[in-house]
């Protein structure tokens, strides 16, 4: 097996194309469990780390533009982000422990492609997009369109991810990530919700994005659900209908995490209890 | 098959080992180098026995290639006594018999010394959830967090 | 056996204080070394080839291409082990796979190679044909006459007909008329209780490092409770006399139990032998839960007769266990010790020992005692709120005492259940108010506690420096305490002594670290060893003076004249003593080689807040106190630790561990990801309540305490619980979809 570090992007996409087996490295959370345990044999590491920008936050057009081995932590610790997008952060940031988040990445944690990645609902609930390296040049793609499958994402041979933008955040908007596990700290999410939501000035919803992971075989977007609540005060009617909504939506398995049943019943109680958090951000209020 | 040829700082020393590409840090640390402080408990990043710090941010050293440690700063549990000094925090977990066993101890203290280098004043459920990714199956736990938050004392009322 | 009484009532100088223990230097900077720190020169890597099939005969093994392979020195296979006595037999065939495998993961081949790399590819060029078997996890299924047979001829008389061979034995204890009692009762509960597997989950796996030269002579360096044992069952294997193999432990990352056992070790030897080469062997953690030595998954039966005040007038359980692969599972002791806290006139218990296609089960700290106590101490608090009653009174009301015959045989001497009792009760954590959706519940343990094959050889230097030789690893803080009970002996300093944990070419045998025994019997041992030392540090006092041995007694670190008429003679330290030993006779020591009898059982009650998160079924511990009996707590803090770790470990064997076998018999969560032991965040502080009540049979009336605080948190938990619930739990573990489907009043919890 080889390890490259290349410090250009060009090189890191050639290096990727011109290789089969090759394995993209940013934060390894994933990928040197599956190197220990011989799930993949890789050819290659190219260790994206020491490209240009790829440890940088920028602002971009009011949203941040995230480079792809930034972690989660330095995700935690940058006030902007904080502020704008703490669903998302604090989504990133129940990837495992603090040491795994002293290096896990949203990039890495998307490309895993586990149904139960905690960084990705949140995302897509911000509306989330990333920015692809390849052999043709850039290309932009909605965060919920990378993963295809558990294990399988979008991108073709030769690219990766080089970065992940997240939109302004506007104004009287919050979002929220919340997951069910049975400890309270470092296990797989049994059920994810994220859901980014904007009230007008009497707290109505105009706007909102629901997010349900690990209850199928991708992250969904649940639009019934954001319907459910659009143009509603978030009571106890609304919530109860976000809750159905997003029970009906969930397509869960029976595995060693969870039952059907149970992952069913728990996205309806993370829906209800990640809006009203979202929505007391949205208002400025503290949690 | 050639092996890598890798620089970097370890405890403050400046060090150079050959490694093959798919050694991780922890494997260079504990069989090339000879630094068999920091542990192997679960190799998948559940345990936290193999924490280090590298450039100052707490990882787990089984999840991080050798190869990666080029031109960083590495600091493992040998290196947080100075001379025959302890650091308050071993200093304090040998007093208040915060360690059994004693295997989860080095991860511990070089993820409960990553803590107070950035909150000095963490509350009691601070402590817990930093710590969440150390395992210890002796202790229960409750003398390990008491001895952070009484060297967390000690160190504010010293500064 | 009544040892001096006046001991135990003088006031001790450095027992029952807090030292610092002195290995802990090396343990705080990383210096300790442990099972996989050790090297040698030209040493190998060891690996394991393992079944991937949960039963199957093994039909053809072909090593020839991994043999082949450059950089492989050694290939092993059962068919380079002869044959060995019937005790081992069990255990070689659980290290190396013979006609069959029995579980997934069970050993059929081993290399050792160059690196690690080449391990790898040396275990995927092994060739194995199996003959795929139906197999059995499930304890209750296992007994159906129709279900998958590990064993021909395992089954002992004591089984009666109509039961699979997979039944290994049945076992009964108790008093009294079971039929009668529950006539009196005013109400009967009677449920079914089960458990799952657990592991003991120490964070060190597993790890070896062998050594053979071609004279057959061979060293282990190894992590274990027991290097004795360790050297005794690897002779046998390897059909070496004991003293040819020379076993050193390395300090221990975690034992509990699981590591009282060999795995890898008689494997290490072999292929060192063939190698000619030291061979490291290292489990990883997927290794460590797929095939060491886990607890039994339980199935039992209570029936609780109770009258209206609270009075037990029978209680009943049967017990049946899976001990994995082979026969031997913990049932009799879980059947012995689960009414043990009360006093009962018609009591009876049964034992099944079972075996199914799971790892064979190693002891877990108190084994088969906590799947017990689960059961009967959570029918009786049923009983007793049916009642109306307060679990402390009926438990106060109906606990044994001096002079109680136990549910297992013997009758109790003076015993600390009611005191701990007593002090639950008046604890300001029993009369705390409780908030909504949270419930409190309490529970009794116990354990027996043992003695066994002890010496400790104490010896001095010129300098006056002790030191004291014992054989038991030290997994808890034990050297420390044995340091303590020297120097509390011989009148001296604490830093003037020092433990060490000699091989086993320094001492003849010693029982492993287990049964709670080695404060009790070491510090026994080493008691003893100190007086036989002072007695001959007061025969050089006496030479030196010229006055008879018998007038010279030893106070404060110094022999003195015994009385005014020995003569005025101004007292000689241990350190003068130790100056002079080679001019009046030669160096000075003592030892002490025991099979140590009065070990004093270990009561506890635990009290335990929960808060239940009725959306999601989630259980959260708020508060937890420990009340235990330890005789004499030598070093508080260790005992402190004890009781939490303890405590610890019940309540993630309460809430989230459990194996998980798929249908096909394969371990699902061999990991620290899914088998979930508790973290730091999911824990309150663990209270802790000192009780003494000596126990005749020591010195100082030191009890074992590590293994009894084990015993109540599962009930004490599932009694907080189903309180907060307003449902009775009866399945372990209690994760949150259980106690959702309970709260939803969906199946039976």
């Amino acid at each position: 097996m080889r390890y490259e570090a290349p410090r250009r992007l060009e090189d890191a996409v050639s290096l990727l194309a011109g290789q089969d087996g090759a394995h993209v490295l940013a934060g390894g959370t994933d990928l040197l469990v599956k190197l220990r345990s011989e799930m993949i044999e890789p050819e290659m590491i190219v260790d994206i780390k020491r490209i240009e920008g790829m440890r940088e936050i920028a602002a971009e057009d009011g949203g941040w533009r995230i480079g792809a081995a930034v972690s989660g932590a330095e995700m935690g610790e940058h006030a902007g982000l904080v502020a704008d997008w703490p669903g998302v952060v604090e989504a990133a940031g129940l990837i495992g422990s603090t040491q795994i988040q002293g290096r896990a990445t949203l990039a890495g944690n998307l490309c895993n492609a586990s149904p139960a990645a905690d960084s990705v609902p949140a995302m897509v609930a911000a509306g989330a997009r990333v920015r692809i390296a390849g052999p043709n040049g850039m290309r932009d793609l909605d965060v919920i369109d990378v993963p295809q499958k558990p294990g399988k994402t979008a991108l073709e041979r030769g690219e990766f991810i080089a970065s992940v933008w997240l939109p302004a955040r506007g104004e009287r908007s919050g979002d929220c990530y919340l997951r069910f596990i049975p400890r309270t700290e470092m296990d797989i999410a049994v059920v994810g919700c994220g859901i980014s939501l904007s009230l007008d000035a009497g707290d109505r919803v105009t706007a909102a994005r629901v997010s349900l992971g690990a209850v199928g075989p991708k992250v969904m977007l649940v639009e019934e659900a954001a319907e459910a609540i659009t143009r509603r005060v978030l009571d106890e009617a609304a919530l109860s209908d976000l809750a159905a909504a997003c029970s009906a939506a969930a397509t869960p398995i029976d595995d060693k995490r969870g039952t059907i049943d149970f992952r069913r019943h728990v996205a309806g109680v993370l829906a209800r209890r990640a809006a009203v958090i979202a929505a007391k951000r949205a208002k400025g209020e503290t949690a | 098959m050639s092996q890598l040829h890798v620089t970097t700082k370890i405890n403050g020393d400046e060090t150079e080992f050959l490694c093959e590409a798919e050694d991780t840090l922890l494997d260079v640390l504990r069989d090339r180098l000879g630094l068999t402080g920091t542990k192997e408990g679960c190799g998948t990043g559940d345990c936290g026995a193999c924490s280090v710090a590298v450039d100052g941010r707490l990882v787990c050293s089984c999840l991080m290639l050798g190869a990666e440690a080029e031109g960083r700063d590495i600091a493992t549990i040998e290196g947080m006594a100075t001379g025959d000094q302890l650091h308050p925090l071993q200093q304090k977990f040998i007093e208040m018999a915060a360690l059994q066993c004693g295997i989860c101890t080095p991860g511990i203290l070089v993820a409960a010394q990553s803590l107070l280098e950035r909150n000095p004043d963490p509350s009691e459920e601070e402590v817990r959830y930093w710590l969440a990714g150390n395992l210890c199956r002796c202790t229960g736990y409750d003398k390990i967090i008491r001895a952070v938050m009484e060297t967390a004392a000690d160190m504010r009322r010293a500064s | 056996m009544a040892l001096d009484d006046t001991k135990k009532t003088r006031e001790f100088k450095v027992v029952g204080t807090r030292p610092d223990r002195p290995d802990g230097i090396d343990k705080v900077t990383g210096r300790a070394r442990f099972g996989a720190d050790m090297v040698a020169p030209g040493m190998l890597t060891g690996r394991i080839l393992r079944s991937p099939h949960a039963h199957a005969r093994i039909v053809r093994i072909d090593t020839s291409k991994a043999e082949a392979l450059s950089g492989v020195k050694a290939v092993v296979t059962r068919a380079d082990f002869g044959e060995v006595p019937e005790d081992v037999a069990d255990v070689l065939d659980n290290c190396m796979a013979g006609d069959k495998a029995l579980y997934d993961g069970h050993a059929v081949a081993a290399v050792a190679a160059s690196s690690p790399a080449v391990a790898r590819k040396a275990l995927k060029l092994i060739e194995v044909e199996y003959e795929v078997l139906p197999h059995v996890t499930d304890v209750d299924a296992a007994i159906k006459p129709d279900a998958p047979v590990l064993h021909e001829g395992r089954q002992q008389e004591t089984v009666p007909e109509g039961l699979s061979q997979n039944v290994i034995a049945r076992s009964e204890f108790g008093h009294g008329d079971i039929e009668a009692g529950l006539k009196q009762a005013d109400r009967v509960v009677g449920r079914t209780y089960r458990t799952a597997a657990t592991h003991q989950g120490y964070i060190e796996p597993h790890a070896c490092l062998a050594t053979m030269g071609s004279d057959g002579r061979a060293d282990l360096w190894v992590c274990t409770q027991g290097h004795y044992m360790v050297r005794n069952t690897c002779a046998a294997i390897l059909g070496m006399e004991q003293g040819q193999l020379r076993v050193t432990a390395s300090e221990i990352g975690g034992g509990f139990g699981g590591k009282t056992v060999v795995f890898l070790e008689p494997v290490a030897l072999m292929l060192a032998k063939k190698a000619g080469r030291p061979v490291k062997m290292v489990m990883s953690r997927s290794e460590v839960l797929r095939a060491t030595g886990p607890t039994s998954s339980t199935s039992i039966d209570v029936k609780i007769g109770m009258t209206k005040d609270g009075r037990i007038t029978a209680g009943f359980a049967e017990l049946r266990y899976q001990g994995g692969a082979y026969p031997g599972s913990p049932v009799d002791m879980g059947a012995m010790s689960g009414f043990a806290p009360y006093d009962l006139e018609n009591v009876k218990t049964v034992g099944w020992d079972v075996v199914a296609n799971r790892p064979k089960a190693a002891a877990y700290r108190a084994p088969g005692a906590p799947m017990a106590a689960f059961a009967i101490e959570s029918a009786i608090d049923e009983a007793a709120k049916g009642f109306g009653l307060d679990p402390l009174e009926v438990r106060l009301m109906n606990g044994a005492d001096e002079g109680t015959k136990a549910s297992y045989g013997p009758t109790y001497p003076a015993i600390g259940l009611k005191a701990t009792l007593e002090a639950a009760k008046s604890h300001p954590h029993w009369s705390a108010p409780l908030g909504e959706n949270q419930g409190r519940g309490v529970a009794c343990g116990f354990w027996f506690n043992f003695g066994g094959d002890t010496c400790v050889s104490l010896n001095i230097t010129p300098d006056g420096t002790v030191t004291v030789s014992e054989g038991n690893p030290d997994i808890g803080g034990s050297r420390a305490s044995m340091t303590m009970m020297a120097a509390e002996e011989l009148g001296i300093p604490y830093d003037q002594v020092r433990t060490i944990i000699a091989d086993t070419g320094s001492l003849g045998q010693n029982e492993v670290t287990d049964g709670s025994r080695v404060t009790f019997a070491v510090g026994l041992a080493t008691i003893k060893a100190a007086e036989a030392a002072k007695t001959e540090m007061c025969r050089r006092a006496a030479m030196v003076w010229g006055i008879d041995e018998e007038a010279v007694e030893w106070e404060d670190g110094a022999a003195r004249p015994a009385g005014p008429n020995a003569g005025k003679f101004p007292p000689m330290t241990l350190k003068e003593i130790a100056a002079i030993a080679s001019n009046t006779g030669g160096p000075i020591a003592g030892h002490h080689e025991v099979n140590a009898e009065g070990a004093g059982v270990s009561f506890a009650t635990h009290m335990v807040d929960v808060e239940l998160d009725r959306d999601t079924g989630s259980t959260k511990i708020l508060r937890y106190t420990v009340f235990q009996d330890a005789g004499k707590a030598v070093h508080p803090s260790y005992v402190e630790g004890q009781f939490q770790g303890g405590a610890v470990q019940g309540i993630g064997w309460a809430l989230n561990e459990e194996y998980i076998y798929g249908d096909d018999g394969i371990l699902q969560n061999a990991g620290f990801l899914d088998y979930r032991i508790p973290v730091a965040s999911d824990l309150p502080m663990i209270d802790t309540v000192i009780l003494e009540i000596p126990n005749p049979g020591h010195p100082y009336g030191v009890r074992g305490v590590g293994e009894t605080s084990i015993v109540p948190p599962l009930a004490a938990i599932a009694n907080a619980v189903s309180e907060a619930a307003g449902v009775r739990m009866t399945q372990l573990p209690m994760s949150p979809p259980r106690v959702l489907a309970g709260l939803q009043g969906k199946a039976s919890a």
